[in-house]
């Protein structure tokens, strides 16, 4: 049997010894838990997993996601598995891309007294405080390119002493951005057009009709760009 | 981190780099490509599949996992409920909060209907954040529906079902049109034309993204969409057994709150089932890409209401999930990482097949190579798997281009200590897809009245084997399509009286048919991985 290094954890307080090799997610399945809340795609992209934790002896409050951090001797943790966040509500269809749009609906940005506390946290590694100077200056194209890779952890808004939700000020510039200044595709509205006018009603009723034989022909000579 | 032993077999690796650098290995012959999938895929694997003894597809194989938690009996078989006094009383019920839920419930909405959305995690942890390829649509001037059509039925072998792949790609476009007008940020340039690529077994450019994280994208847009829109939306609510009428119509269904552990009664004039797949059923023991609720409710749900399944006997494993280091076991590795020329490579450091094989036969050769044939490299927790010799990548295409090109995977590895631009990764198949599901007609209708299903919990459209890119595609197009029927439909139905009947029903023909079901309970709702690690050391 292989010997296996094993580390003591306390989840919620109370001790647990786990392998050292796993992560905050698997030790609290190691320890016996079966997950609720605060798992979801258990690969980072989800952001259901925060986890605030502390390692014994050091004042330090650390973050981290559970699927991606891994367990440490002495840690102490707990899930965050719900921020109460505001979202505010908008009709993006009447919104209009302007330097104030994000600042109308989430006017505390610039309450933001700029201690860098979001983008020392942020699992992605974004630099979330600048992207929250950018939505104060309505720059909506690099705040969209800069907040990106946002999982909508929540990390961030848990630690901001302005209150500031930066992945809901985050969506909004995406949004406004993607629909208003990104120029739309013109070969996708022309083509929306042409499926409205039943040009490929016919074709595509041709191939529906043919049998397997006739179907093979056609795609093993299909041509390849 | 790798082991010691790990990194001395690694240096074998190194060893024949030089050489491998920049020679195609052969591809296979086509008979050979059938041999190594006979023998190796795990669709071919007589004993990993049984058929079902009770209900409309009895007869039928399914995997095994599958076929016991069918043929087991309800949560609600000793729970008193009553029917006649609702907690929910909607004209749309939606159940799944994924991409295809969130689509069926905004279009439900639109058709002024009254929905509900209920989901068992959060809204939005769902296979449907975890796509990072892309979405496929034919909208480009050398593209067209014919073509995708032909792409679609080719790569399922010629067995999906016609008027199915015609909706998908008919509709294409106009769900990609839908999104850019709800503000998804696609890759384009600056004339806005969309920057496409190539997938699997598409003969157009025709894949659309989001950077790494189209499907991210694509979920947290139509998640903020929803909440604009005021839907309500209920999590950690599981759905656990479907309502009919007294005339054998959906109604409804019983709700599981996960947290107060209480059962309670939703009532519905429609209901969407948007349940998502089942690789947290881990088929034949493999490893999974899929998120922690992909756990066959819906396939379960709908069965025992008389839903009839299609193509549950063949399940897509992604050759490439991640085999160590264990933290990331199963993560998906993308196709990219081959796209741009790393290799599998044996426990000699010697290739074995062409790194641009199909998905299947990709991973019935490495499946041969760890069983067969022995040359798998074992990891300490027990898993075997092969290297993917990902350092070729910048001496193929220069230093730097895995930090451009494949950020995400650098970041994920690099979280465990293992820098993928020096060391391979160990790799080995996981179980990534369910191609089949409950049976639907174009609207997303099944053969129950009143009853929809929409996305990975729907059977037909991709036949024995979906496409990279068109599973994005189909659940937006078929979320669409049923919450537009479900939502004019709701204005007509006269509910009768609440029944459980075919709960019951179904639990005398396990009976009749001497299933003994001891033990055995569902759905499943969440995995149990407790200790999971003790037991493999
Ligand atoms: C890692 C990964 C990468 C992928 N990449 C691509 C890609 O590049 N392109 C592509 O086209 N496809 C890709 N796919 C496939 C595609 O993402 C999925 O098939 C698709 O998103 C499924 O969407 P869905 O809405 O049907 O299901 P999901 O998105 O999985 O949503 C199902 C929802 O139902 C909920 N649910 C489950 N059980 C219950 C219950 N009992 N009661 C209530 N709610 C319940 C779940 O919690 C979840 O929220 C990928 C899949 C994975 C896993
Ligand atoms: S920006 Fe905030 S919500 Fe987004 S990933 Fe970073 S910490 Fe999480
Ligand atoms: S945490 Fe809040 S106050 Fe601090 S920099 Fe970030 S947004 Fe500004
Ligand atoms: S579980 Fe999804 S980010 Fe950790």
């Amino acid at each position: 049997m292989v010997q296996v290094e094993m580390v003591d954890i306390y989840i919620m307080g109370k001790k647990y010894v786990v392998p050292a090799s796993l992560t905050i997610m698997d030790a609290l399945e190691f320890a016996g838990y079966q997950l609720k809340r605060g798992c979801g795609c258990r690969a980072g992209f989800c952001g259901a997993c925060a986890t605030v934790y502390r390692i014994a002896g050091d004042y330090e409050l650390k973050v981290g996601l559970a699927c991606g951090t891994k367990v440490e001797q002495d840690m102490y943790l707990a899930q965050i598995p719900f921020f109460p966040a505001v979202k505010q509500v908008y009709d993006l269809e009447t919104l209009a891309p302007s330097n104030t749009a994000i600042a109308d609906y989430y006017p505390e940005i610039y309450r933001c007294i700029g201690c860098n506390s979001c983008t020392a946290v942020c699992p992605q590694d974004l630099k979330v405080m600048q992207y929250i100077a950018y939505a104060q200056r309505g720059d909506l194209a690099r705040c969209a390119d800069a907040s990106f890779d946002c999982i909508m952890c929540g990390l961030c808004a848990s630690r901001c002493p302005a209150h500031i939700v930066q992945y809901h000020v985050a969506i909004l510039a995406r949004r406004l951005y993607a629909r208003y200044l990104l120029p739309q595709a013109p070969h996708l509205k022309l083509r929306v057009e042409e499926i409205r006018e039943g040009k490929y009603d016919a074709p595509l009723e041709a191939l529906m009709g043919k049998d397997i034989e006739e179907l093979k022909v056609l795609y093993n000579s299909r041509d390849i760009e | 981190m790798y082991t010691h032993q790990m990194m001395e077999l690694i240096k074998k690796v190194e060893a024949t780099r030089p050489r491998r650098k920049g020679v195609d290995y052969p591809r296979m012959a086509p008979q050979e490509r059938q041999e190594v999938l006979r023998n190796f895929h795990p669709d071919f694997i007589a004993d990993g599949f049984r058929p079902l003894k009770v209900g409309v597809n009895k007869g039928d194989k399914v995997p095994r996992e599958l076929a016991d938690l069918i043929e087991a009996r309800s949560r609600i078989a000793n729970v008193s409920l009553n029917l006649e006094d609702p907690t929910y009383d909607v004209d749309v019920l939606v159940i799944g909060g994924g991409g295809a839920g969130a689509a069926a419930a905004l279009s439900a909405l639109g058709k002024g209907a009254d929905v509900l959305l209920v989901t068992k995690l959060r809204f939005g942890d769902a296979n449907t954040m975890m796509a990072q390829g892309g979405i496929q649509a034919a909208d480009k001037a050398n593209d067209s529906p014919e073509i995708h059509y032909l792409d679609v039925i080719g790569g399922g072998h010629f067995t999906n079902v016609p008027s199915l792949v015609r909706a998908l790609v008919n509709d294409a476009p106009m769900v990609i049109k839908w999104l850019e007008e709800l503000g998804t940020f696609f890759d384009k340039d600056e004339q806005g034309n969309m920057l496409t690529a190539h997938g699997g077994g598409t003969s157009r450019k025709r894949m659309h993204a989001a950077r790494d994280y189209t499907g991210a994208e694509i979920m947290r847009t139509l998640r903020d969409e929803a909440f604009n829109k005021g839907i309500k939306v209920i999590e950690f609510c599981a759905a656990v057994e479907l309502l009919l009428d007294t005339e054998g119509k959906a109604a409804g269904a019983i709700l599981f709150n996960l947290e107060t552990e209480e059962y309670l009664v939703a009532r519905a004039k429609t209901v969407i089932l948007a349940l998502g797949g089942s690789g947290r059923l881990h088929f034949q023991g493999f490893p999974t890409t899929n998120h922690y609720g992909a756990t066959a409710d819906g396939l379960v749900m709908g069965y025992r209401a008389g839903a009839k399944l299609a193509f549950m006997d063949t399940i897509q494993y992604h050759p490439t999930g991640a085999a160590y280091p264990p933290q990331i076991l199963g993560l998906l590795v993308t196709e990219k990482v081959r796209g741009l020329g790393a290799t599998p490579l044996n426990i000699n450091g010697e290739q074995f097949v062409h790194h641009l094989e199909t998905r299947d036969v990709e991973s019935a050769a490495i499946i041969r190579e760890c069983s067969e044939r022995k040359l798998g490299i074992p990891t300490p927790t027990g898993m075997v798997g092969v290297w993917l010799d990902c350092p070729l990548i910048d001496l193929i295409h220069g230093e730097g281009t895995i930090e451009k090109q494949l950020p995400a995977m650098l970041r994920q590895f690099a979280r465990f200590d293992v820098d993928i631009r020096k060391v391979p990764m160990l790799i080995y198949p996981a179980l990534h897809y369910q191609n089949g599901g409950l049976m639907i007609d174009e609207n997303g209708a099944t053969a129950i009245e009143n009853l929809y299903v929409a996305g990975e919990n729907s059977g037909g459209i991709h036949g024995r084997n979906r496409l990279m890119g068109n599973s994005l595609l189909d659940i937006l197009v078929f979320g669409r399509r049923a919450g537009w029927h479900a939502g004019e439909k709701c204005k007509e139905v006269q509910l009768k009286q609440l029944s459980l009947d075919h709960v019951d029903n179904y639990h005398r023909e396990l009976a009749q048919n001497g299933v003994d079901t001891a033990g055995r309970v569902s759905p499943m709702l969440l995995p149990r991985y407790t200790h999971r690690e003790a037991l493999q050391v």
